[in-house]
């Protein structure tokens, strides 16, 4: 499956990358490669067959709700590039 | 007394240190001098913690010690230490100080391992050579030109380098078992859910695992005894249904082992074979049968497996935008989305991007099914495939590795053939189950890692039969190229 530098430049709008052009000349070339393996799949014999997320199943698995103390605020915000008023400070969102 | 660390086990430390040979102090330094002399060439750590290492031995010495207590440890960068630099090998966490420890580091530190410091990895444990490290390669200790394997190579080749009689690692598609066969050590994966991924930075969710690398089974068993077990901030992590034991025997009357034809002639070089069939004739000789087994689904774990992973790793890496930690690139005007894309273009390496791209990809609307969705079942199948295995057989042979360690650069600019790599390890991650890679024998001076594997929570069948067959083989884990150099 050939992947387009269109392609390569919506997915790359979805996963929050910004990619120069050699990036996305590259990343065109490179993951059509990877998905021409990945085709063999679909020779495969998969009617019926359920998926698996999780190899072995553990289902709700629930502790006491019990409240206990959180994490300090100054600690957290210590690791923040930008912090103000005692949040993380982020540029415009438009 | 100066210990001399090279070929040093855990178990031989201990012994140490019991009879009063050394004291904790002594061993640490010990092990720090060795970093401070090989450590510049091979670069298996990315920061070492030696003010804080002594502390913790001299401590030892003043209050009086037991069991493992005293003995030093080396840490994956992947694994949170709280209040000292953890990075994943990423620019994007340089400088991240995390607020707790994970799991595994709360049990080190509770049966008194000292860790010496983090070690070097594939940025985000994606990678199979440790060249997609921000932080400069490793090298293999048995030849500097070899890559050491990964994304565990760092802590692979410590142990392997006489830097640390023990090492943590994390193994997602084979990180810990391919870096082990490449460098001529021990490595484990446990049974998904065995050890508590609790601060561990996520790769892919439902493959990865915390195991560990030793120069014998039993020092591996000794350290998974430290760090296998439930954890309430795990919830996919259970209590072992018996607790791990060091094994002992040195037969394997009565064991069946199965040998996957169909996954070996999927492309392992002749050398590689010929040491994993010397290693057949010594699985016989300790009274084992031997039985060709077919896993056809497990043929197309490789592809199946880079659907997953990357789709789970695309998620898991959202995470870091440049707001609650690590770098963050901005310039006047950008709104937050600029700041993000700005930000994880610098932060994240090639590889890295190019999963999240391929991740991003086979989740986006129209390819979920087609992509991920056979990619889940085929998931299934493989599962299935072992648990019929597992009817008729009690473990199943492999080599851990197609290849012995490959030369630095050789498959940097081809995504598919480092992929390849990782061949005979995924299909047992895409099952969750264990598996232990150790030294047996080698091919052109570099060492052979034989796969054993088990199925779920059969960790003590797998490491009785890899201590037996350590025996037989005889293995010299000390690579050639550094006896007599210090």
């Amino acid at each position: 499956m050939a992947i387009s530098s269109d392609d390569v430049l919506h997915v790359a709008r979805l996963a929050n990358l910004s990619l120069s052009d050699d990036e996305v000349a590259r990343m065109s070339e490179q993951l059509s490669g990877i998905l021409g393996h990945v085709d063999a799949l679909a020779a495969l014999d998969l009617e019926g067959v359920p998926p698996t997320a999780h190899a072995l199943e553990v289902e709700n698995v629930t502790r006491p709700d019990r409240a206990r103390p959180s994490w300090p605020r100054d600690e957290v915000l210590a690791n923040a590039p930008a912090a103000q008023d005692g949040a993380f400070r982020v540029p415009p969102t438009s | 007394m100066t210990p001399d660390t090279l070929g040093l086990t855990a178990e031989g430390c201990v012994a140490l240190l019991d009879a009063g040979d050394v004291s904790c102090v002594e061993l640490v330094d010990a092990y720090l001098a060795r970093i401070e002399q090989q450590d510049g060439d091979l670069n298996c750590y990315l920061r070492t913690r030696a003010d804080a290492a002594r502390e913790e031995a001299a401590r030892f010495d003043r209050e009086g010690r037991s069991g493992l207590q005293g003995v030093p440890i080396a840490l994956k960068d992947i694994l949170c230490v709280r209040g000292e630099e953890t990075t994943a090998g990423s620019r994007i966490l340089e400088g991240h100080r995390p607020l707790y420890d994970a799991g595994v580091v709360t049990r080190v530190r509770a049966a008194g391992l000292i860790p010496l410091g983090k070690t070097n990895m594939d940025e985000f444990a994606m990678g199979s050579s440790t060249e997609h490290s921000a932080f400069g390669t490793t090298h293999n200790p048995w030849d500097a030109r070899m890559v050491p394997g990964g994304s565990s190579g760092g802590s692979a080749a410590a142990v392997a380098a006489g830097l640390a009689p023990l090492a943590l690692g994390t193994d997602t598609g084979g990180s810990i078992r391919q870096p082990a066969a490449l460098c001529g050590v021990v490595g484990m994966k446990p049974t998904y859910g065995a050890v508590s991924r609790h601060g561990l930075i996520a790769f892919g969710s439902s493959l990865d695992q915390i195991g560990p690398f030793a120069l014998t089974v039993r020092d591996a068993a000794l350290a998974l005894q430290v760090i296998a077990g439930r954890d309430h901030c795990d919830s996919t992590s259970v209590e072992l249904p018996e607790p791990i034991a060091v094994p002992e025997g040195d037969d394997l009357g009565g064991v069946t082992i199965g040998v996957p034809t169909d996954l070996l002639a999927q492309g392992v070089e002749p050398g590689v074979r010929e040491a994993f069939d010397r290693s057949l004739e010594h699985v016989q000789h300790l009274g084992a049968s031997v039985r060709e087994i077919t896993l056809p689904t497990a043929v197309h774990a490789l592809p199946a497996y880079y659907l997953i992973a990357p789709a789970e790793a695309s998620a898991n890496l959202a995470r870091f935008d440049g707001v609650r930690y690590g770098l963050r690139l901005e310039e006047s005007g950008d709104t937050v989305a600029e700041m993000y894309g700005r930000t994880r273009s610098s932060g994240f390496g090639a590889e890295v991007k190019r999963r999240i791209m391929l991740g991003t990809y086979v989740l986006s609307a129209g390819y979920y099914d087609a992509y991920y969705g056979t990619a889940q079942r085929v998931r299934t199948l493989i599962r299935r495939e072992f648990d019929q295995a597992f009817a008729d057989v009690d473990l199943i042979a492999t080599p851990a590795s197609p290849t012995v360690a490959f030369p630095i650069g050789e498959r940097i600019d081809d995504p598919w053939a480092m992929y390849a790599c990782d061949l005979l390890t995924v299909p047992v991650n895409l099952a969750g189950l264990p598996g232990i890679s150790l030294p047996c024998g080698l091919s052109d001076g570099l060492p052979v890692g034989l796969q054993l594997i088990g199925s779920a929570f059969s960790e003590n069948r797998i490491l009785a039969a890899a201590h037996a067959l350590e025996g037989a083989i005889g293995f010299d884990p000390v690579p050639a190229a550094m006896r007599g150099a210090g």
